[in-house]
Parts: C-alpha cells; structure tokens; sequence
C-alpha cells in the first residue's frame, strides 16, 4: 500500500468538509443578503464552495486510483515517490488557490475561479500522475479490464480540457465573445466528463472486487458503456449552450449522445447489486450500501438529466436552479456516493475487524433523505424563476427573489441537514483512515 | 488470432475513430465557433470583461444564464427600456441587496458599460422568440445585428 493514496484521500475529506461548511454558509445569504456582505461575500464564498466540491472528487479519485494500483495484485504502482511528489504538489496548489480567493485575486470563470496561472503546476500535476498511471498499468497492455481504460481517458482528457478552457489567455480567441463562451462551457462539461471516467471506472473495480468476478470489467455491455461515456465526454457538453447563439449542428450532436450515457450505467449497477450473494453483501456492506444510493441516485439524475437534454425543455431549465439541482444531484448524489463506497471498501479491506458504528448509517440514512429534500426546494426554486423569466414580465428580480423566501429558507435547513450527515461520515472516514496509516 | 488481441484491436479502432472525429471537430470549432457574424470585442470591452471576472460578478449574475444565480441574468440589462443606461451606471457602485458595495471609477464603469454593450448585440436571453418544432427541438432565432 502507497501512504500518499490515504494522504490524497484524507484531504479529499476535509476539501468535502470545507465544501459543505462554505456552501452553508453561503446559502444564508439567500435568505440574509446583507450577511458577510462586505467582507465574505457570494462572490468569495461561491468559489470557495466550488473549487472545495471539485476538490474533494477530483482528490478522492487520484488516492482511490493510487490505492487500488499499489494494492492489486498485477499491478505496481510505478514509482511510490513520484506519488508522494504528487500529493504535496497538489496540497501546495490547494493552498494557493485559497489563498489566491482569500486576497481577491480571481479567475472569475466557472470552475477555474483561482488565479489563471496556477494551471500550469495543476497541468504539470496531472502530467506526472499520467506518466505513473501508464507506466504502473503498461506491462499489462493484454486485455485491459474496462476501468485501466477508463482511468486512462479520465487523465489524458483532463489534460485536454483543463488546457482547453484557459484558451482565452489568448487574446484574438478572447475577442470573439460567442466562441469563447461556447468553448468555455464545452471545456467546463467535458473536464467533468473526465472525472467522471475516473469515478465510474471506480465504480466497476469496485463492483468486480465486491463481487470477486473480473468478467463485470471484460464483457461487451461495459465496453459498450465506456464507449458510450467517452463519446459524451467529446460530443455531449453542448446542453450547456443550446440557447447560444452556435451552430445548430453541434447542438443536434449533443442532443442525440447526451441521451444515452446514463441508461447503461444504471443497467451495470443494478444487475450487480441483483445478483450479489447476501454474504458478500455484509462482508462490505458500508461499501454496498453507498452503491444502492448511488444508483437510485444515477435513477432520479437519469430522469432530470433526460429531459434537460431536450431543447424544449432545456429552454425553459436553462438559467435556473434547476441547473444546480442537477448539479449537485450528480455530484453528491452519483460521485461522491461512489467514492464514499469506495472509502468504505477500503476501510474494510485494510481492516477487516473494523465494526461500523451506528451513527455512521443514521449519517447515510439523513444524508441521503435530506439531498433528495435538498434537491427539491432547488427544483421548486427554479421553477418559479422559470415562470417569472417567461410567463410573468411585470414582477421585479427582488419581488421575485421575495417571495420565494420560504423555499430558500427550506433550502438553507436541508442543506444544513445534508452537511451534517457529510460531517459525521468525513469525521468517521479521517479517524479510521489515520489510525490505519500510523499502524502501518 | 487470439480473442484478446482482437478485443484490443477492436478497442483500439473505436478509440481511434472517435479521436479523429474529436479532432476535426475541435479545429471546425475553434475556427468558427461562433455561427453569429463574427463579434470582436472592443479593447474597452475587453477591459470590461477583465473587471468583470477580477470581481467574479459571475458568482451571482449570469449571461445567457450561465453563472451563479443569487443575481439576475445581465445579457441584455443594456437595453431594457424598462431600465436605462444611467440607471445600469448607477447600480452598480450602490451596493443594493446581496451585491456589495463596489467604488468604481467613471472609466471602469464605462468599460463595464461597453462590455455589456457588446454582449448585447450578441443575442437574446431569454430568448422569448424562439421557435418550437417537432421533436422537441428548439430554434433560437437571432438578432438582427449578427445575421
Ligand atoms: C453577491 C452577489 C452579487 C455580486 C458579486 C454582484 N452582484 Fe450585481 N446584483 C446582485 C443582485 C442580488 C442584484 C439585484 C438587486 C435587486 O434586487 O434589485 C444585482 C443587480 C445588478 C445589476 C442591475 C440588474 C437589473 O436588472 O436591475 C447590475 C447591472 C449588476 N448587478 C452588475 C454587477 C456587476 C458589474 C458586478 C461585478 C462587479 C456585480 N453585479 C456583482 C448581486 C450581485
């Protein structure tokens, strides 16, 4: 086992812990505009809020990933070392990012909210993570299982978009406003289609390591799955920009993959959790347990996601916390879900006497029912700004924004009750994961 | 052949495609990603959009509804008739609601003014004039300054 897999691992948790502190914090301010105006206001907390999110998955990922290659028994992680590199590397970024939001010194463009030039360390990290990866999985080139290759395009793809959306430090592409736009979100949705290859590649090792069968990673079914994802990690961003004014060729594209992904994966989850064994169940049942909700959670995703996809309807989603909904639906709801399980399954293969305490499944049971609370007052939130965007001209954006006090407030109390879950699986998930590494 | 090595060949080839369809695909866009007659932001303009994103006025305001949403979408807050010119110059240094209370100077305003300008005459949102058709596509139909 590499340390630097659980050191990644343990500051993807408390990245999921300032994530959920700040988001708090922030949607407050939805019900208290005046609170922490002048000094920590939306603007800073937003980004502290996303760039913490993105963190904790893109984190979680990299130390799973490095954990499952130093402990598989075909392969070996290239260099221990060059993870190690890896890792205090990334802390250093993570610091200066926040710092770099702390002193105001902003990028101001989703996702890439820090100052433009810390790119070129992260691209550099990401460059040193696939050279291990590719050299740790290389000598086993016959009959890569499906998630060798979905890691691989996870990474070399993240290289791709994250250059890709800082693009517009050149200034004659800067100048064509609709274009930078355009390729602005193209990179943002294709850079979470990378991590998404990582995470759900985790989810199949997962799944075939639970359930002690290596066919789940070889059959057509998944290939066909890896495919597919890989086709809507190129092609299928553009749900972001159908009421830009772009060519309409490249929205119909998007239109016609972007309907598809999903389906397999919800297919793969629930036709392993069917046919696994009841003793195998309980052997990783904290493991197993995050799976089933990640897939009702793939199921709920699957039909918001679906219908925002179409242009008619996207027309009326676009522009409102329906967006959001489906944002954090896929992120709390699908990925983190995964990783959670995939913490799990590594808690309880490092150490299997390990008893799961009681207030870990109360902390899963309210995390799960107060998302799905969560996730309605945005639905509920956005429906109305719908409405007022398009049905009802006279009301001013204050009136509006009034009078949907009290769902913003159920808003703020959900979102509470979803960080505390978070809080007591982040406090439980650091302990036993740091009293593992001193043992060992 | 082995059915491994022709699974990975299979593997290969589809990779292989969709990497040269992700090519072409990247340069058409690149070149010509906007379909609008080409919009070149002024140098005041792009002044406008530095101060912007240093301010991260995104957090809460949207264009084309894209952004954080404690603000209203801005793309055409220009030309609201409802609204105005001076009234836009005035918001924006008065700290109203959950904005903060900013203290431009006259030329930064004039530089976010030319900004909003410019992505004004770039289309609608909401776009109110849309056409529906079959299958739940949607038309977006554009203005007249970059037909
Ligand atoms: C913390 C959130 C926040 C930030 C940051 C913010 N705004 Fe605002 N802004 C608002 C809110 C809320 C309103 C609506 C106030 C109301 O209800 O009248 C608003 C209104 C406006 C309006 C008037 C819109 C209208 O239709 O009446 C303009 C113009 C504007 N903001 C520009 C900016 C610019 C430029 C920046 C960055 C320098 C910025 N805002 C940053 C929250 C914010």
């Amino acid at each position: 086992m590499n340390k630097y897999a659980i050191y990644f691992l343990v500051l993807a948790l408390i990245s999921l812990f300032i994530s959920g502190l700040v988001g708090v914090l922030s949607s407050f301010q939805y019900i208290y505009p005046n609170l922490l105006k002048e000094s920590l206001h939306f603007a800073k907390l937003r980004p502290i809020h996303v760039v913490s999110s993105v963190s904790w998955i893109i984190l979680a990922a990299t130390g799973i990933i490095y954990f499952f290659l130093s402990t598989h028994t075909k392969t070996k992680l290239f260099s221990g070392k060059l993870a190690g590199f890896h890792f205090y590397l990334f802390l250093a970024i993570g610091l200066s990012i926040y710092l770099s939001i702390l002193f105001g010194k902003i990028g101001g463009r989703e996702f890439f909210v820090f100052a433009p030039l810390l790119i070129i360390p992260i691209l550099l990290g990401w460059l040193l993570f696939a050279f291990n990866y590719f050299k740790s999985v290389r000598q086993k080139i016959v009959n890569w299982p499906v998630y060798y290759w979905m890691w691989g395009t996870g990474i070399a793809f993240m290289v791709f978009h994250l250059s890709e959306a800082h693009l517009w430090l050149i200034p004659s592409f800067r100048e064509n406003y609709i274009r930078d736009l355009v390729i602005q979100w193209k990179s943002v949705g294709s850079f979470v289609g990378s991590w998404n290859q990582l995470v759900y590649g985790i989810s199949i090792y997962l799944m075939t390591k639970i359930k002690g069968d290596k066919k789940l990673a070889h059959g057509k079914l998944v290939f066909f799955f890896y495919f597919l994802g890989l086709a809507n990690l190129m092609f299928g961003w553009a749900h972001h920009t159908y009421i830009i004014p772009t060519q309409s060729w490249v929205r119909i594209v998007a239109y016609v993959i972007s309907m598809t992904e999903w389906v397999i994966l919800f297919h793969i989850i629930y036709s392993f959790i069917k046919s696994l064994p009841r003793e195998k169940r309980k052997a990783n049942s904290m493991a197993f347990r995050f799976l089933v909700a990640a897939d009702i959670w793939v199921f709920l995703n699957l039909i918001l996601a679906l219908l925002m996809s179409i242009p008619a309807i996207n027309y009326f989603t676009h522009g409102t916390h329906i967006t959001v909904a489906h944002t954090m639906g896929t992120m709390i709801g699908i990925n983190s879900m995964i990783l959670l399980a995939a913490i799990g399954y590594i808690i309880s293969v490092s150490q299997p006497l390990f008893q799961i305490r009681k207030r870990v499944i109360f902390a899963y049971k309210l995390l799960n029912a107060s998302l799905f609370l969560f996730l309605i007052t945005f639905v509920v939130a956005g429906i109305a700004r719908s409405k007022w965007m398009y049905a009802n001209q006279g009301a001013s954006f204050g009136e509006m924004q009034t009078s949907l006090h009290a769902v913003y407030v159920g808003m703020v109390i959900t979102g509470l009750l979803v960080f505390v879950g978070l809080l007591i699986l982040i406090v439980e998930a650091i302990q036993t994961l740091v009293t593992f590494v001193n043992k060992s | 052949m082995p059915k491994s090595t022709k699974n990975i060949l299979y593997n290969q080839l589809i990779i292989g495609s969709l990497l040269v369809f992700f090519a072409i695909y990247n340069l058409v866009l690149y070149k010509n990603g906007s379909f609008v007659k080409k919009q070149v932001l002024s140098e005041t303009a792009i002044m406008g959009q530095q101060i912007w994103q240093d301010n991260n006025c995104t957090a809460c305001h949207q264009f084309y509804g894209l952004g954080g949403y404690l603000g209203p979408d801005l793309t055409n807050v220009i030309s609201d008739t409802t609204k105005g010119e001076i009234y836009i110059r005035n918001i924006i240094n008065a700290g109203v609601k959950a904005m903060p209370k900013y203290h431009f100077s006259e030329q930064e305003i004039n530089q976010l003014i030319a900004y909003f300008k410019a992505i004004d005459q770039t289309g609608y949102f909401p776009n109110r004039k849309v056409k529906e058709s079959n299958y739940g596509w949607v038309d977006v139909v554009l203005k007249d300054s970059i037909r």
